[in-house]
């Protein structure tokens, strides 16, 4: 039982990491929460779903598609809901409000359009499982999990080696001295939303596989954002590590406690940390910049 | 005629929450994306004395009101003595709400998620004329008060008013726990109009419903946030919109106002003033 629940939570962190993943990337470069990041990661699903059912593509091919289509619409997102107001340096609360807008509006969209059904993704795996240590874990979630780390991975080599990932860590130090350089800002800016979104779109697909396809799938993504907020904020690996705390103290508070509780206990250290650790774990400290 | 008497009461409803928020985002410079939260509140205590206690209406009211103002303390006090950043608080409260939706969806004396029915409908048309005329009235002064010009001072720059001696803390809580009370308000006389309640009515879809009329109508006017509410909930019906597309727009509107007129439509202006040229002094 405490293994069984203890690998559940670590699949379900896994997750929350990679949307998380997505939360501090943007707030780390331009310094606001990014709620329309929940609907990314919801269209991510329906569109993973699209070319799954109505395709019938291979897994690869699904989640391929699905990245490159959650990274576009990220992109397509910053280009009409906030570049005019970074260019005016709004404060970080309007392009939140304006975020929240997105995500209202696509989420309805959704439902307008596609309306509220729930859908299931076909099969990838037939519901194989493999026992390790007298308890059972479902071969999708072990791929999720080993597929998760991998993308975060390779996020992390790329901010880390390659020159345009030290062009972001220098924008995330200072935006206005970076640009002073000769980066182009507004492309460095694009380019963190296009990885923020297929992150997100990657998510998505393997949220929608493990539960289903509706709506307001994206209301999940809020619990990855209280990961994002127990890691720090604008730090990946906090993001990583908050994920997987609140994956598995969710998933023992559930089996053991119960389940009503374990959403009220996320909202409630979501508070009590804003209030008294504001920067989590592993986040810089950061001012409001007014 | 009765079609319309329940969409001017739905909208006057509306506009009781919408004039609370505008006082606490309007005039005090906070976001929230969880005043829904005090709606329920409200909703929630006055429903439920009228419902198993038959108190009467206007006491049970009174308790949905004094009861979401004591709600808002809970959030308040720690967030606001924290000194958030602004998108922190917001989020607080949202988180704030989240939490109080799962709590109502999962007691046995609110019915959990599938809601109270059979509400007694109190609610008329003339007790909410009467309690949103007394609301003005009331913001009204409150904002021409010491107490009200000290929430426009820490709203221009928080830093300046508490060097010239306004408590921030004191200040900001206050403006909450009456916003609160004119939510909780507007969720009293609601449950006892529809004579159903139900946790999903309270929650980030009516907070964004609300606070987009307060940023569409201009933070910083009264009458402003009170004509766009009104207008979001009866031009929709009027045009017989249905209820996804409505959220969809104000979505939009949400987006379209921060981009190019992020000070809303009347700004820091009065409607009265509009007509009443040139301008007296700033209020």
């Amino acid at each position: 039982m405490f293994l069984q629940t203890l690998f559940t939570g670590l699949s379900v962190g896994g997750i929350y990491a990679l949307m998380a993943v997505g939360y501090s990337l943007i707030f780390s470069i331009l310094n606001f929460s990014n709620f329309a990041h929940g609907s990314v990661i919801m269209l991510g699903a329906y569109m993973g779903l699209g070319l799954a059912s109505k395709f019938g593509l291979k897994l690869g091919f699904v989640v391929a598609g699905a990245m490159a289509g959650g990274g576009l619409l990220a992109v397509l997102n910053e280009r009409l809901a906030y570049r005019k107001l970074r260019h005016r340096n709004a404060p970080s609360l309007y392009l939140m409000i304006s975020a929240m807008g997105c995500s209202v509006f696509l989420e309805n969209m959704v439902y307008v359009t596609i309306g509220s059904r729930f859908y299931a993704f076909p099969e990838f795996f037939t519901r194989r499982v493999v026992t390790f240590l007298g308890s059972s874990v479902s071969v999708m979630d072990l791929f999720a999990l080993a597929f998760s780390l991998l993308a975060i991975g390779a996020l992390g080599l790329f901010l880390a080696r390659s020159r345009t990932g030290i062009a972001i860590r220098a924008g995330v130090c200072d935006m206005t001295m970076c640009s002073l350089m000769g980066v182009d800002t507004d492309r460095l800016v694009a380019l963190v939303f296009l990885l923020a979104g297929a992150l997100g779109g990657l998510a998505g697909t393997f949220m929608g596989v493990r539960y289903l396809v509706y709506p307001t799938m994206g209301w999940i993504t809020n619990k990855a954002y209280i990961a994002a907020v127990i890691g720090g904020l604008g730090s990946l690996l906090g993001a990583i590590v908050g994920g997987v705390i609140l994956g598995v103290v969710e998933t023992f508070i559930s089996a053991y406690v119960s389940s009503i509780l374990r959403d009220v206990f996320s909202f409630t250290i979501l508070i009590a940390l804003l209030v008294c650790m504001p920067n989590g774990l592993f986040g810089k400290s950061m001012e409001e910049r007014v | 005629m009765s079609y319309i008497l329940s969409i001017t009461t739905l909208a006057c409803i509306n506009m009781i929450a919408v004039l609370g928020l505008a006082i606490f985002t309007g005039f005090t410079g906070l976001f929230s994306f969880g005043h829904a939260a005090f709606m329920g509140i409200g909703a929630y205590v006055s429903a439920i004395l009228t419902y198993y206690y038959d108190v009467p209406f206007f006491l049970a009211l009174a308790c949905g009101v004094a009861a979401s103002s004591a709600a808002s303390l809970i959030i308040g006090v720690p967030t606001l003595r924290a000194r958030l950043r602004s998108d922190y608080f917001a989020i607080a409260i949202l988180g704030f709400g989240e939490a109080l939706r799962v709590i109502l969806e999962n007691l046995s004396i609110t019915n959990g998620a599938r809601g109270l029915p059979g509400i007694a409908p109190y609610t008329t048309l003339p007790v909410v004329l009467l309690c949103l005329g007394l609301c003005v009235i009331v913001a009204r002064n409150f904002l021409r008060s010491r107490y009200g010009a000290a929430c426009i001072a820490v709203r221009e720059d928080p830093v300046a008013a508490e060097m010239s001696g306004i408590h921030l803390f004191r200040t900001r809580l206050l403006s909450l726990a009456l916003s609160a009370a004119y939510c909780g308000l507007s969720g009293g006389l609601l449950a006892h109009y529809l004579s159903f309640i139900q946790p999903v009515m309270f929650t980030l879809v009516q907070s964004t419903q609300i606070l987009a009329a307060v940023i569409a109508g201009g933070l910083g006017s009264i009458s402003g946030p009170l004509v766009a509410s009104f207008l979001f909930v009866a031009l929709p019906e009027a045009l017989r919109v249905a209820q996804m597309w409505r959220l969809v727009a104000y979505g939009l509107i949400l987006v379209l106002i921060m981009l190019f007129r992020p000070q809303g439509l009347l700004g820091h202006q009065e409607i009265s003033r509009l007509f009443k040229r040139p301008a007296g002094e700033g209020h």
